[in-house]
């Protein structure tokens, strides 16, 4: 373990954070906000800054790590409909924030919402598109309020709308859709089926996004996180950003850390932070008790235990130690906490948020919600273990999305790594942690 | 009752905003609910004649959301996270709390009218949990004394007539470009 040596003001996106005021469109431009904007617009082609984004070695903040620049180069340049006109291409930014653990895209909404804005701008102009849609969570009033506010204000200066930064011709223009509380919403095609007024049902794919997305129209989707580092890399290069992370991720990330330690909260730190020194960055495990586990990348990245914890943060070494860095939800768990019942209440999650299109998914979180509670609650039987693994088996890859693979994430996980404790449980016909709790109870 | 003119006109000014008129239909229904407190049948009836959907389509929508009511609730409707982080940091205790002291179970609204009491999921705002959603607004950072303190200063607003805007944003979704 080592102090992490990573100065405030090398911060990509939360440099200022200290500062008051840094939601205003003035406070941004006296740091240099829409700089990179402008400067891409005047002398940069769309490929240019595909290029650029690519070299930045910028992977997607929002779960899968996919990077950013190839996903912009899947847009087609001009598609035409069937008869020969122009199709519109629409730029949107998944601001669905939904997973357990996650609440770093809120942190951006509420006091850099240029950035993001600046972001999309440029993105717009790398893919080609004139409308740019960020779809927020519904529970995010707070947030919407300041990036409608932050629009309004681009608007009055001219940098969004039509002509925008006095280019005449070029016109690009943002509008926020507000979700209405669905997890499922954050899969990239259930967004684009809710942004067009339906249930947020994934879609299958392919066709992609990059060829049919919202409105039957090329689309492409990325996270706040995802635009918000976009103005940096135009700004002082991609070499500095991706000198930032490992040879496949750049920059740093927005590590949201909660649970057991000492100082929960959003720290900017270089995306391959070692996972001990990021606990100690945040006061270490409360009240100086031991680690027990930490779930590294949102609810779906399958549990680490104590031991598995001196490991890199960045997408690639985390999925080498067989879980994922996902949405950078990082949740501690320390030594009195029952697993069995910590991953009970993340399978309840599940279960609630299936949208139910896929059976395997829809009866399979049900099920393994219901045995979960179950072994908890001291009803389980040495053979559920066994039926929970069969239950994982055929939902994960088997369905239109990937919500199912993150159901198996929480359960194979615990009871692979955590079994004596379930079968405790099962022993025991109890929760052994219940009594302690009440024992402790007693004692204060 | 028919959509008030203020929801039209809402709807009116961001019409531009989108290449369907279906895509209308997520603001409009929270348009309704911010009017009326819950979206009725008679209002997802009058939504797909403005709309000009099927009326299918709009029960499907409005059934799939978990922020649409589909019954009244009370004028405050508290919504306590339970899930993984609130519950490290004891979002079951303050449960156990506001059951308590409101004499309700999750779903259910007092006999007053006052609360609903709401089991949520991750409302995302983890590192100050544990959270409560109090209408619109976060209250984060919970321990059950200021939990207690919380309500009480809801029970005193409840008498007067600040009651009525609890939790609730004024400049809030959906609303056009400013004129
Ligand atoms: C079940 C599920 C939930 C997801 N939730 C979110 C979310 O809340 N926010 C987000 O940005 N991406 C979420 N994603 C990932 C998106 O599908 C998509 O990959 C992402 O928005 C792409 O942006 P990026 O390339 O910038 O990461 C989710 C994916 C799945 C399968
Ligand atoms: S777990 Fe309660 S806000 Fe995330």
């Amino acid at each position: 373990m080592s102090a992490i040596n990573f100065p405030n003001e090398n911060r990509i996106i939360t440099k200022h954070l200290e500062k008051p005021d840094t939601h205003l469109i003035g406070h941004y431009e006296s740091v240099d906000g829409y700089v990179a904007a402008k400067r891409v617009l005047n002398e940069m082609s769309g490929d240019g800054v595909v290029d650029e984004v690519k070299k930045s070695n910028l992977r997607g903040r929002g779960g899968a790590g996919f990077p950013t620049g190839m996903k912009w180069s899947f847009m087609p340049k001009d598609p035409k409909d069937a008869k020969g006109n122009p199709k519109p291409k629409y730029l949107v930014c998944n601001a669905d924030e939904g997973e357990p653990g996650t609440f770093k895209d809120s942190l951006i909404m509420n006091r850099f919402p240029h950035m993001l804005i600046e972001g999309m701008i440029i993105a717009g102009h790398a893919i080609g598109s004139e409308v740019g849609y960020i779809y927020v969570r519904g529970e995010y009033v707070k947030e919407i309020i300041s990036v409608e506010k932050a629009i309004d204000e681009a608007r009055a200066k001219g940098y969004l709308g039509k002509d925008i930064f006095g280019i005449k011709g070029k016109n690009f223009d943002i509008f926020l859709y507000r979700g209405a509380g669905a997890y499922i919403c954050g899969e990239e095609t259930a967004l684009l089926n809710s942004l067009e007024g339906k249930r947020g049902e994934p879609r299958l794919k392919p066709p992609f996004p990059a060829q049919v997305g919202a409105f039957g129209m090329p689309s492409c989707v990325n996270n706040v996180e995802t635009f918000a580092s976009v103005p940096f890399i135009i700004r002082e290069g991609a070499a500095k950003f991706a000198a930032m992370g490992t040879e496949k991720a750049g920059g740093t990330r927005l590590f949201c850390v909660s649970g057991h330690v000492e100082r929960p909260g959003v720290y900017e730190l270089p995306i391959n932070v070692n996972l001990l020194d990021l606990i100690e960055h945040c006061g270490g495990v409360r009240g100086g008790r031991a680690l027990k586990a930490v779930i590294p990348g949102g609810a779906s990245a399958p549990m680490l235990t104590a031991s598995e914890c001196n490991v890199a943060m960045d997408f690639d070494s985390l999925a080498k130690a067989g879980t994922m860095a996902g949405s950078g939800g990082v949740i501690v768990m320390d030594e009195t906490v029952c697993i069995v019942e910590a991953a009970s209440i993340l399978l309840k999650f599940y279960e609630h948020e299936s949208c139910g299109q896929c059976s395997q998914c829809r009866e399979g979180s049900h099920w393994l919600a219901r045995m979960f509670h179950r072994i908890e609650n001291g009803g389980g039987t040495s053979a559920d273990l066994d039926f929970i693994s069969e239950i994982c088996g055929n939902m994960a890859g088997q369905t239109i999305c990937a919500f199912a693979d993150a159901v198996t994430g929480p359960a194979l996980s615990s009871i692979k790594k955590f079994r004596h404790e379930f079968e405790e449980h099962i022993r025991l016909g109890r929760c052994p942690h219940k009594h302690v709790l009440v024992a402790q109870q007693v004692e204060a | 009752m028919a959509l008030s003119d203020q929801i039209k006109n809402k709807m009116e000014a961001i019409r531009y905003q989108f290449p369907t008129e279906q895509a209308l239909l997520i603001p409009l229904l929270h348009a309704i609910q911010k009017e009326r407190g819950w979206i009725s049948k008679e209002a997802m009836v009058e939504s797909a004649e403005f709309l000009h959907l099927p009326l299918a389509k709009v029960q499907e929508v409005v059934t799939f959301y978990t922020m649409f009511n589909q019954e009244p609730v009370g004028k405050v409707h508290l919504q306590l996270c339970t899930n993984i982080s609130c519950w490290l940091n004891g979002s079951e205790k303050l449960l156990h709390c506001l059951e308590k002291r409101l004499n309700v179970g999750c779903g259910e609204t007092t006999k007053d009218g006052n609360y609903t009491l709401s089991e949520v999921e991750c409302l995302c705002a983890c590192g100050t949990a544990p959270v409560l959603q109090v209408n619109d607004e976060y209250y984060e950072n919970l321990s059950e004394v200021k939990l207690t303190q919380l309500m009480d200063e809801l029970d005193a607003k409840l008498k007067t007539s600040e009651g009525n805007v609890i939790g609730k944003y004024v400049d809030s979704y959906p609303r056009g470009p400013k004129a």
